[in-house]
C-alpha cells in the first residue's frame, strides 16, 4: 500500500452560517510493504485515525492518492472496490461497541462471508471455525454460540481480529487495538497479531499512542503531529536516538517502572497540541518546541530531510540532502 | 502516627447470587507526605478501595467491615453528616478517572472551584478570590480560564480544573484514581509534575491508583500490588519494583513493554478471578507458575521480607 501526498480537509461549522476548513491531514506520504507492520504513533487529534480511515477508503482524501497493489483507490470501478473491501480489513479500538450485541460470535464472523457471496453453508462454517481456531478462541463450538457480552474485553478483541481474518485479507488496519485492554494482556493480543502475520503474510498499519508497544511490534514507525508525519524510521533508531524534538519529548514522557522516577521531575513540553482549525504558521510544533529557531521555525514549514534511512521534518537538520 | 491506616478492610457488594468481594481484607498505612501507589488489573478492587475511603459507596453493600483510621478517628464509625463536615474534601479529597467529564457544563469553571469555599464560614469574598487564583497557579492554568465554560477547555485543562477542585480545601491526602488515563502522554507527564510539586512543596500525601506500574513509579514512595481484592505485595517502591517477590508482581512487571530494551514483553495468561466465586486458597493460583497443593487449599498469610516489604505468598514460606 502506498499513500501519496494525502490531505484531508473537513468543514466544521462555526455558528449558524460560518464554516471553517479543518485540515486533518496535510500532505502525508507513507508506504507499507507486504507482510510488514507500520506503526503510526501520535497523540489525540494528530490525524492518525483519519489516516487509517483513508487507507480503508472509509474517507476519500481531498488531495492525493492511495495505491493498493499499484491500483489507485480514487479511480477504481465498483467491482474493484468490492474486491478491495475484501482484501483490506479493520480492527478497532473498542471491543465493546464494535461487535453487534444481538448476534452470536458465529453470526458476526459469518456475516462478511455472506456479504461477499460465499453461497455454500458448509464452506462458511469451515472458514468461521478455522478463524476462531487461528485466534485461539477455544473450544470453537462453544465460543461460536456465545454473545459478545459473555466474553471479556481481551476475548472480544480476538473476535474482532477473527472477523478481520475471515475474508483472508492482505492488509489490516489496527486502530488502537489494545488500548482498552488491561496492560497485562496487551502483549498477548499483539503476539497473536504477529503470529497471524507470519502465517498469512498480512500487512498491518498499527495506530497507537503507545510508542513502547510500537517498538516491539513493528518494522517501521511514523510519528504524527498536527496532521503531518514528522519523523519516520525503524523503531529501534527512532526510540534510542529520536531526531525531532517532539519525538524526543514523547519518549521522555513515558516512565519505565523505576523507583528513582519519583525523585526527579520529568522534562516536559509545555502547552497542548494546536487545534487543527487554527494551526500555527511554519512548523506546527514551534510554539511548544524547546529548540525553536526564531525567524525560521515560526515562518517556514520544514521540508523532509533524509538521514540514512530516517526521514525527519525539522529545521534543526538542514544539512542533509533535502527534497 | 500514620496519617491513614486501613485495617483488614472488607467491602462486599450484594448481587443476585453470592456477594461480590471487591475488597477482601486490605491493610495499609500511609505517613504524612508520602505517596502510595496501588497497582492492579481492572476488577482488582482498586476503585472500590478508594470509594470506601471517600465513603462514596453505592447502596448495595453486603458487608463493610474493618477500620479506616484517619489519625485516631475511624471514619467507618462516623455519621455521614460529620464525615462530610470534617473529612471529605477537607482532610481527604479525590480526583476521579475521566473526571473532567463530571464538570457542570452550564457553570463557569471558576464558580465551580469556588463553591466549597462559599460554604465555608472562614472565607470571605477577597480570600476566596486569592485562593482560587493561587489554585490556578498551582495547576499551571492562566487566570482567564475562570470565566470559561467546560466545553471551551481541552481535556488536559479540564483535568487540571478537577485537580484544583480537589485541592480547594487544602486536604492532607488526595486520592488519584487513574487521573491521567484519558490524557495524552505529554499532558500526563505535565500532570505528574504538578503532583510532584504538591508533594514536595506542601507535603501533600497521595494514594495513586493506576494499572500502569511504570506511571505508579513516577510518584509513589510505596507501592501496593492489588489482586482479587487483596494487597498481595507491598513495600517501598525500590523493593517492590526492583526486587519483586510475589509471582503476580513479577508477571505484572514483565508485561510492561520496555521502551529502551530489546526484552520482549510478556503477558499474564488467563483472566482475573470472578469475585463472586473466587478460587479457594490463594486467588492467584490458577494463573501462577509455582502453585503447589498448599496454594490450592490455604489462603497465604503475610510474610515480612525486610524493611516493611510484605508478601502474601506461600513461596516465601519455603524461602524463610
Amino acid at each position: 500500500m502506498k499513500l501519496e501526498n494525502i490531505s484531508v480537509t473537513f468543514q466544521a461549522r462555526t455558528g449558524l452560517f460560518g464554516s471553517v476548513n479543518v485540515k486533518a491531514l496535510d500532505q502525508v506520504s507513507l508506504s507499507l510493504n507486504k507482510g510488514e507492520t507500520l506503526s503510526i504513533v501520535g497523540e489525540s487529534g494528530s490525524g492518525k485515525t483519519t489516516l487509517g480511515r483513508v487507507s480503508l477508503k472509509l474517507i476519500d482524501p481531498s488531495e492525493g492518492n492511495v495505491l493498493f497493489n499499484g491500483i489507485n483507490l480514487n479511480t477504481m470501478n465498483n467491482r474493484s472496490i468490492k474486491n478491495f473491501r475484501r482484501k483490506a480489513q479493520g480492527i478497532f479500538q473498542d471491543p465493546y461497541s464494535s461487535l453487534n450485541g444481538f448476534m452470536t460470535i458465529y453470526e458476526i464472523l459469518e456475516e462478511p462471508l455472506i456479504v461477499h457471496g460465499y453461497k455454500n453453508k458448509l464452506e462458511r462454517n469451515e472458514i468461521v471455525n478455522s478463524v476462531l481456531d487461528a485466534v485461539k478462541l477455544l473450544p470453537v463450538d462453544e465460543v461460536a454460540q456465545k454473545y459478545p457480552h459473555m466474553l471479556s474485553g481481551g476475548l472480544r478483541q480476538r473476535v474482532g481480529i477473527a472477523r478481520a481474518l475471515t475474508l483472508n485479507p492482505e492488509y489490516i488496519l489496527a486502530d488502537e487495538p489494545v488500548s482498552m485492554i488491561d496492560a497485562s494482556n496487551r502483549a498477548e493480543i499483539l503476539y497473536l497479531m504477529k503470529d497471524l502475520q507470519q502465517k498469512y503474510g498480512v500487512s498491518y498499519i498499527y495506530i497507537t499512542h503507545d510508542i513502547a508497544t510500537a517498538r516491539h511490534f513493528s518494522d517501521k514507525i511514523a510519528i504524527m503531529y498536527a496532521g503531518r508525519i514528522i519523523e519516520t524510521g525503524n523503531p529501534r533508531e527512532i526510540i534510542d536516538d529520536p531526531l525531532h524534538p517532539y519525538t524526543k519529548a514523547l519518549i521522555n514522557a513515558i516512565p519505565a517502572a523505576n523507583a528513582k522516577n519519583r525523585m526527579i521531575k520529568r522534562e516536559v513540553i509545555l502547552g497542548e497540541p494546536p487545534s487543527p482549525s487554527a494551526l500555527p504558521n511554519g512548523c506546527k510544533f514551534h510554539p511548544r518546541c524547546p529548540s525553536v529557531i526564531v525567524g525560521k521555525c515560526d515562518t517556514i514549514d520544514p521540508k523532509a530531510t533524509y538521514i540514512y534511512e530516517r526521514e525527519v521534518k525539522c529545521h534543526l537538520y538542514p544539512d542533509s540532502q533535502s527534497t | 502516627m500514620s496519617l491513614l491506616s486501613i485495617k483488614n478492610l472488607h467491602l462486599h457488594y450484594a448481587t443476585n447470587s453470592q456477594p461480590l468481594r471487591a475488597v477482601n481484607g486490605v491493610s495499609l498505612e500511609l505517613q504524612e507526605g508520602e505517596a502510595l501507589g496501588i497497582v492492579g488489573e481492572s476488577g482488582s478492587g482498586k476503585t472500590s478501595l478508594s470509594l470506601a475511603l471517600m465513603r462514596l459507596l453505592p447502596k448495595n453493600i453486603a458487608q463493610l467491615s474493618g477500620e479506616i483510621l484517619i489519625g485516631t478517628q475511624n471514619t467507618l464509625d462516623m455519621e455521614e453528616s460529620e464525615f462530610r463536615r470534617t473529612m471529605r474534601w477537607k482532610i481527604l479529597s479525590m480526583v476521579f478517572q475521566g473526571s473532567m467529564n463530571s464538570l457542570n457544563p452550564v457553570i463557569r469553571v471558576g464558580r465551580q472551584i469556588e463553591e466549597p469555599l462559599e460554604l465555608d464560614q472562614s472565607f470571605n469574598k477577597s480570600t476566596i478570590e486569592e485562593r482560587v487564583s493561587s489554585l490556578l497557579d498551582m495547576v499551571h492554568l492562566p487566570q482567564e480560564v475562570r470565566n470559561r465554560y467546560p466545553h471551551e477547555l481541552s481535556g488536559g485543562m479540564k483535568q487540571r480544573i478537577m485537580i484544583a477542585m480537589a485541592l480547594v480545601m487544602n486536604p492532607k491526602l488526595i486520592i488519584l484514581d487513574e487521573p491521567t488515563s484519558a490524557l495524552d502522554v505529554s499532558i500526563q507527564a505535565q500532570m505528574m509534575n504538578i503532583f510532584k510539586d504538591l508533594k514536595w512543596q506542601y507535603g501533600t500525601s497521595f494514594i495513586f491508583i493506576t494499572h500502569d506500574i511504570g506511571l505508579a513509579s513516577d510518584l509513589s514512595d510505596k507501592i501496593g500490588v492489588m489482586y482479587a481484592g487483596k494487597i498481595v505485595e507491598s513495600g517501598n517502591a525500590q523493593d517492590v519494583l526492583h526486587n519483586p517477590q510475589h509471582p503476580y508482581t513479577q508477571k505484572l512487571l514483565n508485561s510492561v513493554p520496555n521502551l529502551h530494551s530489546e526484552t520482549e514483553p510478556n503477558f499474564i495468561e488467563g483472566e482475573p478471578p470472578n469475585m463472586t466465586n473466587p478460587p479457594s486458597g490463594c486467588s492467584f493460583n490458577p494463573r501462577c507458575d509455582f502453585a503447589t497443593q498448599k496454594c490450592l487449599n490455604e489462603e497465604p498469610i503475610k510474610f515480612d521480607i525486610d524493611n516493611k516489604h510484605e508478601v502474601f505468598c506461600w513461596l516465601m514460606d519455603e524461602k524463610s
